[in-house]
């Protein structure tokens, strides 16, 4: 509970820190007089940047530890399912047909393409017989590879290779008013979440265990890789992959508070939230004014954090 | 001959097991009793190495185990441990020829067939020996384990909770075929288990154990009764003779 | 044993060898003239040993590398060693800049590359498996935060590098069966041999490690230096492989698992080789594809992944019905 709070006050004191900070110069007091430029910077860029960066953060954390808790098998996140690889092909082909759109029209193509290609996914596992929950991440990775295949292909006929990638690299300089609403679409999926932990948890345990409760462990085992996939393709066709994050946040959590969905989710959006902010902080200040990909900070920062907690618990000889 | 001096487990600051300095009888049926979590399981797998001690010295035979070679120690101690789920798929047979592994490391000899089939027929499950692990009932996998360890053909075996989840007739089958190794075989059996009744028919020997120690140790006849099953189990338990054996009455 | 099940599994190698050896051949002599015998046919015959050497280091890494973490989704990948190589190839073009680097080609730059790998996988083994951490799950996740790590540093590097060292660097993140040397192509299969040969000594432990942490170790498996071993093995085998044709670990979650789905054994003498021989199908196909019928308009991994999942996912609905 202590460190709940604790983290709370950093997330606040960090989001001020991410609203003032930026290559303009902003003061806060200009910023309240509606109508200036200050303002307007406030408005259009700073505020969107910073919920794009909280929601980013927790809904891939979320959904990398539904994933985890779900299949049981701590090395897969969000990534794995395949939810990417669709995103990749989503955006490749809103380029390619409604290159002269806006922004919005073609990400929300993005979005569909990714929610299809996820419910292709969940339509293949109702076909296969699920004899071990590591065949559902493996499906994934596989179906991934064939779209990311099919994506690789295309792009190199198109020389699009460098559009996708630069769109896919997990950037916020890039999110301003118009470019980043599509996240508001997340939240709802959040909260289901939210109602569906306890049930996650139990069909964690196993199909047995799960009936035994009185659960349909298939519809939910659907109903999480649909919350995942949903998450994953609203953030990544939004702001690109940082997948890394999904894996280490839902890790360090179940470190410290186990693995029941119900206690953990709050502490894992948190975490995962007030972690991304931080690194897009820092991916600010490193090269100011210039800003470097929050990516490379998740994998450097989170990982060197990681090892340090992980070595940490190897030494006090506790199981991991 | 088994010796430990001082052997502790230490998970941060808990000790599972606490300090044990014991030596234990050869050629007999050793039974470690206690509650949950008293230490049972952890010690025997300090003794049979699948579990790295934080302190303390463990001989066998008079040579302490880390300067055993893996190979040679297998040859005289085996031990089957409590969890033995599989991620790959086995006949009985093949489980085994595992067991021959410390001698031919995985190319069998005529000799290592030989002790194969021996282990199997000894177990009596030749009817089942070409089936699959997974499509066994509890009993029969266990047999198959068991007829493992007899193909590895060693000193010293040491079971953890063999009688896990066995119904009556297979509980009853395996505690005398463990009888059988001591007396037919002259190996030195230790089992941790946890019905008390089967300890006070078949064991020879008893080590009780709380909270990571030793609280009693000694023949069966010394450690079965009232006063000592209070102090290990912290509950009142009568001790009835029927049939020439002790029997525990705790369902109260 | 059942002769039956062994006959099955005899079979599956044998048919894999034919088909195999019928890729060879057509790859090797179609369109084959006397006028041109003399420029293809070594180039040719020197990609068929490339595809040989890369598809045995990545069957090798890919099924010992389960076994001994004993998860199904798992290849080397995960524990960043590709990402390792390309970071220490980042690092010497960082350090020595372009004309550096371009001087360190060929054979300089190869001994140093592997022996960097090795020298660093070394250590990172050695860390992740010291103490009282005989934890997998604590191991894997450290290799795969390292793996993060480098991938992270590599691209951070990468950023801050001019645009003609970049496009040095980046001529190595590829897989490519063009551009070999010649002597490197010798060399590495030397060191591969050597391993191979060391490697198959550790068959039957690694068949033991099947019956668990605890079951491996009470058979008399030392356990820790096998997997240490076993580690350094791939870790040799990813840098040759990676060093000679680019990186092509994607290929190993594919072999691995359709490997499994068609000879369902525990024993490594028979899994390794039809995951080699698969990966060597899959190459070779994907080669002759590329090259004869899309005339170099994509890449090989794309034709692998393309074909191959969809392999993989035909044989899970088939699976299914039955």
């Amino acid at each position: 509970m202590k460190k709940r709070i604790v983290f709370i006050i950093i997330l606040i004191i960090a989001s001020f820190l991410s609203i003032m900070l930026g290559a303009q110069d902003f003061s806060l007091r200009e910023a309240l007089v509606i109508g200036s430029a200050d303002y307007q910077l406030l408005i259009y860029s700073r505020i969107p940047r910073l919920l794009a960066v909280l929601v980013t953060g927790a809904g891939l954390s979320i959904s990398g530890k539904i994933m985890q808790t779900m299949t049981g098998n701590r090395f897969v996140s969000p990534t794995t399912a395949g939810t990417m690889e669709w995103c990749r092909l989503g955006i490749l082909l809103s380029i390619l047909f409604f290159g002269g759109q806006s922004m919005m029209t073609k990400m929300m193509f993005a979005f569909i393409i990714a929610l299809f290609g996820s419910l292709l996914f969940v339509q293949l596992l109702q076909k296969i017989p699920l004899k071990s929950p590591v065949m559902v991440p493996l499906i994934g990775l596989m179906l991934g590879n064939v779209v990311s295949s099919l994506t690789a292909y295309i792009s190199f006929r198109y020389d699009l290779v460098q559009n996708i990638s630069s769109w896919l690299q997990g950037n916020f300089s890039l999110v301003v008013k118009g470019r980043y609403e599509l996240l508001y679409l997340g939240i709802p999926f959040v909260i289901l979440a939210y109602l569906y932990a306890k049930k996650f948890t139990i069909a964690g345990m196993g199909e047995s265990f799960a009936k035994n409760l009185g659960l349909n462990y298939r519809l939910i085992t659907i109903i999480g890789f649909v919350i995942v996939a949903f998450l994953a393709s609203i953030i990544t066709v939004s702001v690109g992959s940082i997948a890394f994050l999904g894996l280490i946040i839902p890790n360090i959590v179940s470190i410290y508070y186990g693995d029941d969905l119900k206690h953990t989710l709050f502490d894992t959006a948190l975490l995962g939230g007030t972690f991304l902010l931080f690194c897009d902080i820092l991916s600010r200040i490193i090269v100011y004014p210039y800003e470097i990909s929050v990516n490379v900070i998740v994998s450097v920062l989170g990982g060197a954090i990681f090892l340090f907690l992980l070595f940490q618990k190897n030494k006090e000889g506790g199981t991991v | 001959m088994i010796k430990t001096r001082g052997l502790t487990k230490a998970y941060g600051n808990k000790k599972v097991v606490d300090d044990i300095s014991i030596t234990i009888p050869k050629n007999k049926l050793i039974a470690f009793v206690g509650s949950n979590g008293a230490g049972k399981s952890t010690l025997l797998s300090l003794i049979g190495r699948i579990l790295d001690r934080s302190s303390g010295e463990c001989h066998i035979d008079e040579k302490e185990v880390k300067e055993w070679s893996n190979r040679d120690l297998a040859k005289r101690l085996s031990i089957l441990s409590q969890t033995n789920h599989l991620n790959i798929r086995l006949t009985v047979h093949e489980l085994v020829q595992f067991g021959r592994f410390p001698y031919s490391q995985g190319r069998l000899t005529k000799e290592d067939d030989k002790k194969v089939a021996e282990a199997i027929s000894y177990m009596g499950i030749d009817a089942i020996k070409d089936r699959y692990l997974d499509e066994l009932s509890g009993g029969q996998r266990q047999m198959a384990y068991i007829a493992m360890l007899l193909a590895q053909d060693t000193e010293y075996v040491f079971l953890d909770e063999p009688l896990n989840n066995l119904d009556m007739k297979h509980s009853v089958q395996i505690m005398k075929i463990l009888t059988k190794m001591v007396k037919e075989l002259g190996k030195t059996v230790m089992v941790v288990i946890h019905d008390i009744n089967f300890v006070s028919c078949y064991a020879d020997y008893i080590i009780a154990m709380k909270d990571g120690k030793i609280v009693a140790n000694g023949p069966r006849e010394e450690v079965m009764n009232p006063q000592m099953l209070q102090k290990v189990f912290g509950m009142e338990i009568k001790v009835e003779e029927i049939g020439g054996n002790n029997i525990c009455l705790y369902y109260t | 044993m059942r002769p039956k099940r062994i006959s099955k599994e005899k079979k599956c190698i044998l048919i894999l060898v034919l088909i195999v050896a019928i890729l060879c051949f057509l790859f090797l002599f179609l369109g084959l003239t006397t006028k041109n015998i003399n420029y293809f046919f070594p180039r040719r015959l020197r990609k068929v040993l490339a595809v040989f050497l890369a598809s045995y280091c990545v069957g090798y890494s890919a099924v010992s590398f389960q076994t001994i973490t004993n998860n199904k989704i798992l290849t080397p990948s995960i524990i960043g060693l590709d990402s390792l190589y390309l970071f220490l190839q980042t690092l010497i073009v960082f350090f020595f800049g372009q004309a550096g680097a371009s001087k360190l080609t060929g054979l300089p730059n190869y001994l140093l590359s592997i022996g960097l790998m090795v020298l660093c996988s070394f250590f990172l083994f050695l860390g992740m498996l010291k103490g009282n951490s005989k934890n997998l799950y604590f191991m894997v996740l450290a290799g795969t935060i390292f793996g993060g790590l480098f991938s992270g540093l590599a691209s951070f590097m990468q950023a801050l590098m001019d645009p003609n060292e970049f496009s040095h660097v980046q001529g190595k993140m590829f897989a490519s069966f063009n551009q070999m040397n010649t002597d490197l192509l010798f060399i590495s299969i030397a060191i591969v041999v050597v391993i191979a040969i060391v490697a198959r000594r550790d068959f039957s432990k690694l068949n033991a490690l099947g019956l668990g942490q605890a079951g491996a170790i009470s058979l008399g498996v030392p356990y820790r230096r096998t997997v240490f071993r076993t580690l350094m093995y791939i870790a040799i085998l990813t840098a040759v492989s990676t060093a000679l044709v680019g990186p092509i670990t994607f290929l190993g979650i594919l072999v691995v698992s359709i490997a499994r789905n068609l000879v369902s054994t525990y024993r490594h003498e028979i899994r390794v080789p039809v995951a080699v021989l698969l990966g060597a199908l899959a190459l070779l196909g994907g080669l002759f594809f590329v090259e004869r019928i899309l005339h170099h308009s994509t890449q090989i991994s794309v034709v692998i992944n393309f074909i191959g999942g969809c392999y993989f996912i035909y044989l899970m609905l088939k699976e299914g019905k039955s």
